[in-house]
């Protein structure tokens, strides 16, 4: 997204205006992927979250039918997940911001006298894609179980309660959701920052401006689309993220998130319209939260 | 597929309910690519046999479930190829009785091929597989073996006379705990509800498993007849226990890791698991089955109703039925053999072994060990809804 939105800055050709058959027919691949992947999987979920239980019938046996109680029932059942999803993606999103702004401001601005060290900062953002990121947050519950160097340190420090833990509480949850999102937030604000162009800053402190002001009037704002593009990249997944949350790994049972009600209505509970009728909200969700937000941060052309 | 969505339409009376149900069936066959389940209410057929020709087999199983030797290789598996000629294809596929369902229910609604010829699954799962018609019926005429199945598991209440499933390997569920951090031990599961052990204890996301040694506890018999009121009372003190804190996590195989890196200082768990354990990271648990009763379970082969190899799974099963391979695989294993024989084969191999109670138990040890009863569809939805309640808070 924020890649495109450079592309567009110069003056767009005008579009041909005679119609193409060859142009429809270019296209019909790309029709064909979205219809098959796309909207055949969505008209199915739909459909799904509308079924009623069979009569008389066995655990997991639905007839489609028009059941739109579905909604309201799991909305109620689940209304604290549905809040607790959002809240945690909210609070791992302001997180990986407040981490990755200054990181990306230093390779993007501060190291472009040195690109070696440049590229090599980049490299260590990515490298942690190397390595599965199922394995990257077991190894965090291992560094940060009961008996660690770190949680017993902390104790010792009287910095954590004797009895208390980290692993299962909604921090564990957070920093993990946050640790795991974060080269998504870093990677669009370097594609920005690294385009700034430190002129203005040097003409914003010639008119007196303080440090901060400068920051505030020209470096938010002209980084603004790498501030979009990597919330978005980061509140979206986190949001539905089901891993970070579920008891197998950072969490706990009282941190569960949308993802985790879905996994156990669809395989334990065999409730499929339940777990449907949760991911079409979930969807329907993030599509208006983002919608807002796009419209409020003033940066619509970057969809 | 419009053809059969006309008739369809014209069968029934074309209201808002049909409609949507015609398009669900469109929309699905356009999903599935050719293989819509519209509404599913027939059971599949099973698949020919065609063993005679095709002499291969898929056996899909759960992890560490059968004797490998250094190399991966598994030494009564290619005994078995070497004698029969049957290549056997083995494969590590379930995880979690949950998740596999999850992965091949669809197929075996349509009576296809899952890919699997035998796979082995927990009690109730195969009750599940046999109530909706997904497996077929055992020739026990091939498995002349069978004469050395466990009396006690020859009739079960989902399969009596076993025509759809033979047991592979059983289990007991107890508490098992560190015991350098609680040197006195524990006896029963009330002992898990010490204050000194708050946020420091695990159970199991097994339904059965975990509640079932909570309703023992509370002197229920989980075989015999019981109701809402049992359940619910265990269930309350399990959900007190969570609540508090005194429970940490609530999980299926993985609680290995938490007794491993000492996040829980006791849990319930899985017998067979705890001697593996202790072989890997030094003898630092013990299990024990608690005083109110443990609860047994076995997984069990059977046939999908797609498989086109039935013949090849039987040669399987009544190989595995000969007491010297079963008590090589138990060594392996640690899990409990249902073969009679396997003890006295395994004297000839280690006499330590043979009487290792968690492998080999005898009636005393069996008869604190109760099998959970069966539950119909409604109570399986209910004491599952209830029971997830906890696990996915509040």
């Amino acid at each position: 997204m924020a890649f495109a939105a450079f592309a567009t800055a110069e003056a767009q050709p005008q579009a041909p205006k005679k119609k193409s058959r060859i142009a429809l027919f270019l296209l019909l691949p790309g029709i064909a992927y979205l219809v098959l992947f796309f909207l055949a999987p969505l008209i199915s979920l739909v459909l799904t979250s509308l079924q009623a239980p069979r009569e008389f019938g066995d655990i997991g046996q639905f007839d489609y039918a028009f059941n739109w109680q579905n909604y309201v029932t799991v909305i109620q059942q689940y209304l604290p997940h549905i809040a607790r999803s959002f809240g945690y993606a909210l609070a791992a999103t302001v997180l990986a911001l407040l981490f990755s702004y200054p990181l990306a401001y230093f390779i993007g601005v501060k190291a472009r006298r040195w690109p070696l060290l440049q590229s090599l900062m980049l490299v260590l953002v990515i490298a942690p894609f190397f390595i599965s990121f199922l394995l990257r947050t077991l190894a965090w519950k291992q560094i940060l179980s009961d008996e660690s160097i770190i949680i017993s340190s902390l104790k010792a420090l009287s910095l954590m309660a004797p009895d208390a833990h980290f692993t299962g509480t909604p921090f564990a949850v957070i920093f993990g959701l946050t640790y795991n999102f974060i080269p998504f937030m870093t990677l669009p604000l370097y594609t920005t920052l690294e385009r700034l162009d430190t002129r203005y800053l040097e003409a914003g402190s010639d008119l007196y401006a303080n440090p901060f002001t400068v920051f505030r009037k020209i470096t938010v704002p002209l980084s603004m689309p790498g501030i979009v593009a990597g919330t978005l990249l980061t509140f979206i997944p986190a949001a539905g993220d089901y891993v970070n949350a579920s008891r197998d790994f950072l969490g706990g049972p009282d941190t569960q998130m949308m993802g985790n009600v879905i996994e156990a209505n669809f395989l334990v509970l065999l409730n499929y319209p339940a777990a449907a009728a949760l991911s079409i909200i979930l969807m329907a969700a993030i599509l208006v939260l983002v919608g807002i937000y796009v419209k409020r941060s003033g940066t619509e052309d970057l969809l | 597929m419009i053809r059969r969505l006309i008739a369809q339409a014209r069968q029934t009376q074309l209201n808002r309910r049909t409609l949507l149900a015609g398009a669900g069936a469109g929309a699905s066959a356009l999903a599935l690519a050719a293989c819509s389940t519209g509404g599913g209410q027939s059971q599949p057929t099973a698949a020919a046999d065609n063993s005679a020709n095709d002499k291969t087999l898929n056996w899909a199983n759960w992890a560490a479930y059968i004797d490998e030797d250094d190399d991966g290789n598994y030494p009564t598996l290619v005994a078995f190829e070497e004698e029969t000629g049957i290549k056997v294809n083995y494969e590590v596929a379930v995880d979690d009785n949950n998740t596999y369902y999850g992965k091949v229910k669809d197929q075996l609604a349509l009576g296809q091929d899952i890919g699997a010829d035998t796979v082995c699954l927990t009690d109730w799962m195969v009750a599940r597989w046999i109530r909706f018609g997904y497996t077929q019926a055992l020739d026990h005429g091939n498995i002349p073996n069978l004469a050395n199945l466990t009396p006690s598991l020859q009739n079960v209440d989902f399969d009596p006379g076993r025509e759809m499933s033979i047991p592979w390997q059983g289990g007991f569920a107890g508490i098992a705990w560190n015991k350098e951090a609680i040197p006195g031990g524990l006896t029963s599961v009330s002992d898990l509800w010490n204050p000194e052990l708050k946020g420091r204890v695990g159970v199991l996301s097994e339904m059965r498993d975990t509640m079932g040694l909570l309703m023992l506890e509370n002197g229920v018999d989980i075989s015999g007849e019981w109701g809402d009121e049992e359940y619910n009372e265990a269930l309350e003190q399990l959900r007190k226990q969570v609540e508090d804190g005194q429970i940490r996590n609530i999980k299926g195989n993985s609680y290995l890791e938490d007794l491993k890196s000492e996040d829980t200082l006791a849990a319930i768990v899985w017998s067979g698991d705890i001697t593996v354990i202790n072989a890997e990271a030094g003898d630092k648990w013990e299990f024990l089955i608690p005083s109110g009763g443990g609860t047994l379970w076995n997984d069990n082969f059977l046939v999908p109703i797609g498989s086109p190899r039935k013949t090849n799974a039987e040669t399987l099963i009544n190989y595995y039925y000969e007491p010297e391979v079963a008590a090589e695989v138990a060594a392996w294993v640690n899990f409990i053999t249902p073969v009679v024989g396997a003890q006295e084969a395994a004297a000839a191999i280690d006499p330590e072994l043979a009487e290792n109670q968690l492998i080999f138990p005898n009636e005393e040890t069996l008869s604190n060990a109760y099998v959970f009863r069966s539950l119909s569809g409604a109570e399986e939805q209910k004491y599952q809804t209830e029971f997830q309640s906890i696990l996915l808070g509040a």
